[in-house]
């Protein structure tokens, strides 16, 4: 489903990502971790090319959306993605923020579209919330809400940058049962989280990126509890 | 004493005739100003280099020289070049059409200075969060950005409008018979500078204070929204 290959990002000399290699398969959950700096954002931004890569190739389903000839809107509305901070639109009531997109980049009728938000806010339970502003919510609904706005567009694959970094612990559960259901609907996800509880629970696979480069991977099982790389020991050993 | 109360309360109706044409100059201005100022915010926050070449020309030439050079340049030495050239005579523009294009031009460059601020202001997360959705960066700034930066520019626009309205008074140079040509046309038959100036200033303070209560009450009002 997505394909990287030697994926390098540069800021200005900072050489951030230095060559990832990483194929991401259909209905697989990814969770990604490392320490802060380490290119782990970076590297789930380049994938909807929120960054541009400074090279390397990024196929999605076959498409190859580094191609500058491919209509990289098109491409991001088959992925979602979710933010640390949210980034829901503070001058739109929920139900706005959601239906926005399908109206004006699928062309969906208000109606339907309102449908749609409907059952996507039933299914992250904030119902009643509908024709609240996101001001008024506290972080977990906003996250909530944003999962719900990223799904509005039915998209095949969905990308999580530390959805719950930015949250209350109180909060961190109500959004990780919401992305824990989506793994069980078999959506295909990448996940950077610092939730090591959560990676191993939900993860079909986890990724270790350190100073750009993917240093380990591999089942939960194997990289938490039989990690054969020093540096993924220490860190590890710090988090856990 | 005496004397100030007679001239003072013969010349405000007149005055007020003048402030008539001071608002309708200003407000004009201030509408063009804001077209003009959101196409060269946005050419200036452009990814086209030519774009921004043209927006930063026009943005420090108009900022950079006195509104009162403006006015002469465009009303006397525009038609003194065109009736230099061969075949043409008798080119003039009437005062209105010149306190309208000078007045729009120079409020336009402030004016795209105070968009561009207010867009370059609402968080990058924003147009980040469009994109990711599928919105193209002309849709994202239609109905994401550009939305929350109008409520944001609401305060600087205010002030640009008050003092675009005092500055029109640089017109009587040309004769627009505004607030201030009118004061000086009283006192050359009266020779009251004393009153008349008083008359003037008071009818200033009027509009502008008026303007500054209206603006606060649409931001409070606005406010109680959203955000």
């Amino acid at each position: 489903m997505i394909e990287v290959k030697d994926l390098h990002k540069s800021f200005g000399k900072l050489h951030v990502l230095t060559g990832i290699t990483e194929t991401i398969r259909d209905q697989e959950v990814v969770c990604v971790i490392g320490p802060s700096g380490s290119g782990k954002s970076t590297f789930l931004r380049c994938l909807n090319l929120l960054e541009e890569p400074t090279s390397g190739t990024i196929l999605v389903d076959g498409v190859e959306i580094t191609d500058e000839k491919n209509d990289v809107n098109k491409i991001r509305e088959n992925m979602g993605m979710v933010f640390q901070r949210f980034n829901l639109f503070p001058h739109m009531n929920v139900l706005d923020n959601i239906t926005l997109a399908p109206i004006k980049v699928k062309g969906m009728d208000r109606t339907r579209a309102e449908e749609v938000a409907m059952e996507l806010l039933k299914k992250v339970g904030l119902v009643e919330k509908a024709k609240v502003y996101p001001d008024n919510l506290s972080g977990g609904q906003q996250q909530r809400v944003a999962i719900a706005r990223a799904l509005a567009m039915n998209p095949a694959i969905m990308l999580f940058d530390e959805p719950t970094s930015a949250l209350d612990p109180e909060m961190v559960g109500e959004v990780l049962n919401v992305i824990r259901d989506l793994a069980r609907e078999g959506m295909t996800m990448v996940i950077v989280t610092h939730e090591m509880g959560f990676a191993r629970e939900v993860a079909d696979r986890v990724l270790f990126i350190d100073g750009g480069k993917v240093l380990e991977q591999g089942t939960p099982q194997e990289l938490f509890g039989n990690p054969k790389q020093e540096r993924t020991r220490n860190f590890l050993a710090k988090v856990l | 004493m005496n004397d100030f109360g007679y001239h003072f309360w013969t010349l405000m109706p007149r005055l007020w005739t003048g402030a008539a044409i001071t608002i309708k100059i200003t407000a004009v201005a201030v509408c063009i100003g804001m077209m003009i100022g959101m196409v060269m915010a946005l050419c200036k926050l452009s990814k086209i280099w030519p774009l921004r070449i043209i927006s930063n020309v026009y943005i420090e030439c108009l900022r950079g020289t006195p509104l009162y050079v403006q006015i002469l340049l465009f009303h006397f030495g525009v038609p003194g070049l065109m009736n230099s050239l061969d075949g043409v005579s008798g080119f003039y523009f009437d005062v209105m059409t010149t306190a309208i294009v000078v007045c729009s031009l120079n409020s336009g460059a402030y004016i795209a200075e105070i968009f561009r601020a207010g867009i370059q202001s609402i968080d990058r997360g924003q147009m980040e969060a469009a994109r990711s959705l599928g919105m193209s960066h002309t849709k994202a700034m239609q109905y994401i950005i550009l939305p929350q930066a109008v409520k944001r520019v609401i305060p600087p626009l205010c002030n640009e409008f008050i003092v675009l309205l005092k500055d029109t008074s640089l017109l009587a140079v040309i004769g627009v018979t505004e607030i201030l040509k009118t004061g000086q046309i009283y006192i050359t038959t009266t020779y009251a500078p004393f009153p008349a100036y008083i008359g003037v200033a008071c009818v200033y303070l009027i509009l502008t204070f008026t303007i500054s209560r209206v603006v606060n009450y649409i931001e409070v009002k606005w406010n109680m929204g959203s955000m």
